[in-house]
């Protein structure tokens, strides 16, 4: 889950000046959830475009944009729109309107703001969220990962910020710390904060060619391969 | 004398903090330092204090070491990542510093660059541990060292009010466990909070300096009970300081000179450090720009 907001219109229209014809491309997946690209936003946006003396030459909805290659399939499915428009604009998540750029040779736009949300919160969005550290640290902080829960991050323990258990950053939110803390102390874990895990390693967070193969980019490689095979034959 | 060997042989050891300036004369807060001169073991400086943008504690330290001044760098993780950090401790040591005190830092968002990017790559006790591994030799990702920054003097700092505190303790004992050899607290103002502290931290075994900032007047003191973690100002010293402000503003209504509040001040911090003089190693004075004030509050405390 990527969570986003929609760009003010006058944004919007910064980016359109001097393209009359746009093509506007809305996910069905997480900006939808948001309330950026669902059916109902995604009418309203062409219409401010219109009001706005542009012309739309068509919308394309796509299940999860940030599918490379389905949002190439769909976006297929309406070409002669998109090559009638100047410029897209994608109401979708960062990796979404990266995907459509990498789809259309034409100039695509963002319609919205993918918000940073601390942290990766797994398909079902909850409280708990991942760093995608590569070293989980979970069992030394009582379940709760310090990368995310803290402000700063921190590694070994509260700094002294922290005020009736809110953090120094932003009262509303509960010191990350305070939290391990407490909930170490809860299971009679708390001799836990004696240990000194080793240094946080940044290096582990660096997509690297072994990591992209995984997954999807598995998917990509395998669907990019049978065209090597026919040409071999 | 250096400030290690004062710990070793004085009963009762005094540091005081300095701040640099936004700017580029030096003159002002050189004076402050140069009225601290024989009176106080060490002088912290402070680094980027607030998160406020200014000129660094390790030029204005080295300044004061090429005076003849005991400076104690302080470093904060914020601002650099461990390359920056480990190399500032190097650079410190070439220029003749030697006291190190090692602390995370304010988020950047308190300060005066809100948008800046926080690094926090290190904490106050990481950064100890890269400092010890400098000491023994090795930089944190095992590189041998050509040469060794044999006397660098690390400390670190302590929330005595913090509540709940037990976190602060157990934090502090891995301080002392990656290479903290003096402890420099937050604000204290409530002797018996700050009594019942140092008896849960009896198994620490390096010394610790109470710290004391001056009280400047009635609202500064609710405001810091207000938003600074850690601090408590009891309601007597309030009233005194409020007592104190009172008499200033008749004062001036009659022509007279109206200095009850700084009397009070003084007399607050002197009673302070001979309550917790029984109590630990010594205090670390935080003047907040009161700088010249400090001679006056040891005088009155009897050191």
């Amino acid at each position: 889950m990527i969570a986003s907001e929609r760009k003010p219109l006058e944004e919007i229209l910064g980016y359109l000046d001097g393209e009359n014809k746009v093509f506007v491309v809305a996910c069905d997946g997480c900006s939808a959830g948001c309330g950026v690209s669902d059916q109902e936003h995604t009418a309203e946006m062409v219409k401010e475009l219109e009001d706005s003396g542009k012309s739309v030459t068509g919308v394309a909805r796509v299940e999860m944009t940030c599918n490379s290659g389905l949002c190439a399939l769909m976006l297929d499915q309406h070409l002669a729109q998109v090559n009638e428009a100047d410029s897209l604009l994608v109401l979708a998540c960062g990796a979404g309107i990266q995907a459509v750029a990498g789809a259309i040779q034409k100039p695509v736009h963002p319609g919205t703001n993918s918000v940073y949300s601390g942290g990766f919160q797994g398909l079902w969005r909850s409280e708990p969220r991942c760093a995608e550290c590569g070293n989980c640290m979970l069992d030394y902080t009582g379940g709760i990962c310090p990368y995310t829960a803290c402000s700063k991050s921190l590694l070994y323990g509260s700094c002294g910020g922290p005020m009736d258990g809110k953090c120094e950053v932003d009262q509303s939110v509960e010191c990350g710390w305070m939290r391990i803390y407490e909930r170490l102390e809860s299971l009679g874990k708390a001799d836990r904060l004696k240990d000194m895990p080793p240094l946080r390693n940044f290096k582990q967070m660096l997509p690297v060619g072994e990591q992209r193969r995984s997954s999807l980019w598995a998917l990509e490689l395998m669907d990019a391969e049978p065209e090597a095979q026919e040409s071999d034959d | 004398m250096t400030f290690k060997e004062a710990l070793q042989n004085e009963d009762f050891v005094i540091t005081c903090e300095v701040a640099p300036p936004k700017g580029v004369d030096m003159d002002h807060v050189l004076e402050e330092a140069e009225l601290l001169r024989g009176r106080v073991a060490g002088i912290n400086v402070t680094d980027l204090q607030a998160a406020a943008m200014r000129v660094s504690s390790l030029a204005t330290c080295s300044m004061l070491k090429q005076k003849g001044l005991e400076p104690i760098l302080q470093m904060v993780c914020r601002d650099r990542n461990r390359l920056a950090l480990q190399s500032e401790l190097l650079s410190a040591y070439t220029l003749g510093v030697r006291n190190v005190l090692c602390l995370t830092g304010d988020h950047v968002v308190l300060g005066d660059h809100p948008e800046a990017k926080p690094v926090f790559d290190l904490d106050s006790v990481s950064l100890l541990q890269a400092a010890q591994g400098l000491i023994d030799g090795h930089d944190l990702a095992g590189n041998e060292l050509e040469s060794t920054p044999d006397d660098l003097f690390l400390g670190a700092i302590v929330t005595p009010g913090a509540d709940p505190v037990e976190p602060q303790i157990y934090k502090l004992h891995n301080k002392v466990r990656a290479g903290a050899k003096f402890i420099q607290t937050q604000a204290v103002y409530d002797v018996p909070t700050f009594e019942k502290f140092m008896e849960k931290v009896s198994d620490i075994d390096v010394p610790i300096l109470a710290g004391i900032v001056l009280l400047k007047s009635a609202g500064m003191a609710r405001y810091m009970n207000a938003n600074v973690a850690g601090v408590f100002v009891p309601d007597d010293l309030i009233k005194e300081m409020s007592d104190a402000g009172k008499k200033d503003k008749e004062a001036k209504e009659r022509g007279e000179k109206a200095d009850h509040k700084v009397k009070t001040s003084i007399e607050i911090a002197a009673r302070l450090i001979r309550g917790l003089r029984p109590l630990c190693a010594g205090v670390h004075l935080m003047p907040l720009g009161w700088g010249h004030h400090v001679p006056a509050v040891l005088e009155s405390a009897g050191i």
